[in-house]
């Protein structure tokens, strides 16, 4: 609405210097955009009681090997379907499809994270069954998803224990717009330095409601914790 | 890289808002961009004339107005400066410190032809 008279239309007043130049107040949020169209993503989740998670982490913390094994666990309690984003190559959805959930894969090129509009597309496209578990995989990086809101329930954080504890600290932006932080290989414990009461301390520090769980996808240690709270979450 | 992105979007509402008030041209867009958000107005800058070429932002001039870090302190009562997001009060080295401020990403204004 105009914020000069409240007529409903982009205010327009002459500019200083040149009569045909005019200034249009506009104060529109730049991801203005993808939040709309994560609003429509999450009106379609719910319409079809679809639970959508948005899995970030960096590179390499274990993301697919644990959407794999929490598929194996889901098997006969409740259908998933898994929207991978990478930027090259479909290596992740042919395992996901592996392990016998359906799987979308998107490529951004370039990208260095996945957007609402890609995520609407590619949830027309799987049509998962209602009910269903929605996992989407995000591209590996700490930085750029956490500004993208995806329309998913829950943002989920994976952070392996090979990365350090203190990595809340230097990517707080993504702990602190997460949901559940998943501490993964936790079977590495003994041999890596990795505290994991200061991880959470650090965590909360930046995000005081941050839940936590610690997992090992390799052992199956704390996954059933996970599709309890998976389970917990969908009701 | 987000930022590319970022500056997709803010071409994308410049030019519709443009086009809504029957503007050709546009001449300038002066963004709003916190400190303390996501956003490195150095990249912004860089990517800004590849994604306006072509459209009716090509040659526009892009101001960028730096807003400075906030947060209310909850233990001091009061609005404290922030230089981090998640950054300690000044005053009593406390972290709970809600931003209040900094995290600003908007299009404040254009100037059309």
């Amino acid at each position: 609405m105009c914020a000069v008279c409240g007529c409903g239309e982009t205010a327009v007043s002459p500019a200083p210097g040149s009569p045909q130049e005019r200034i249009l107040r506009v104060e529109r949020d730049i991801l203005g955009k993808n939040d709309r169209l994560a609003r429509e993503n999450r009106k379609a989740f719910a319409e079809r009681g679809v639970f959508a998670l948005n899995f970030v982490s960096s590179p390499g913390s274990g993301k697919t090997t644990l959407l794999v094994k929490t598929i194996e666990r889901l098997r006969g309690r409740r259908p998933v379907a898994v929207i991978e984003g990478d930027q090259q190559t479909s290596n992740d959805a042919e395992r996901i499809r592996a392990a016998g959930a359906p799987a979308v894969q998107i490529n951004t090129g370039k990208g260095c994270h996945l957007d609402a509009e890609m995520v609407g597309h590619a949830f027309d496209s799987l049509e998962p069954p209602k009910g269903a578990a929605l996992f989407i995989e995000n591209v590996g990086n700490l930085v750029c998803p956490a500004a993208f809101d995806l329309g998913e329930a829950k943002r989920v954080v994976v952070l392996s224990t090979t990365e350090g504890d203190d990595k809340p600290l230097k990517y707080p932006d993504m702990f602190a717009s997460a949901d559940l932080m998943l501490v993964n290989k936790a079977d590495l414990l003994p041999y890596v330095d990795f505290d994991v009461a200061v991880c959470v301390a650090n965590a909360r520090r930046v995000n005081p409601r941050l839940e936590t769980l610690t997992v090992s996808a390799r052992t199956g240690e704390g996954l059933d914790a996970f599709v309890d709270w998976i389970e917990a979450g969908a009701e | 890289m987000h930022e590319m992105a970022l500056t997709q979007s803010v071409v994308e509402i410049a030019v519709e808002e443009a086009r809504r008030a029957g503007a050709e041209r546009i001449t300038r867009i002066v963004l709003d961009i916190g400190r303390l958000s996501a956003v490195v107005p150095e990249a912004l800058r860089f990517c800004f004339e590849a994604v306006a070429a072509g459209t009716a932002a090509e040659g526009a001039a892009l101001d960028i107005e730096d807003i400075e870090g906030a947060g209310w302190c909850l233990d001091c009562g009061k609005t404290v400066p922030l230089e981090e997001r998640f950054g300690p009060c000044p005053d009593c080295a406390g972290f709970k410190v809600q931003m209040t401020a900094g995290d600003e990403m908007k299009i404040r204004e254009l100037e059309v032809v």
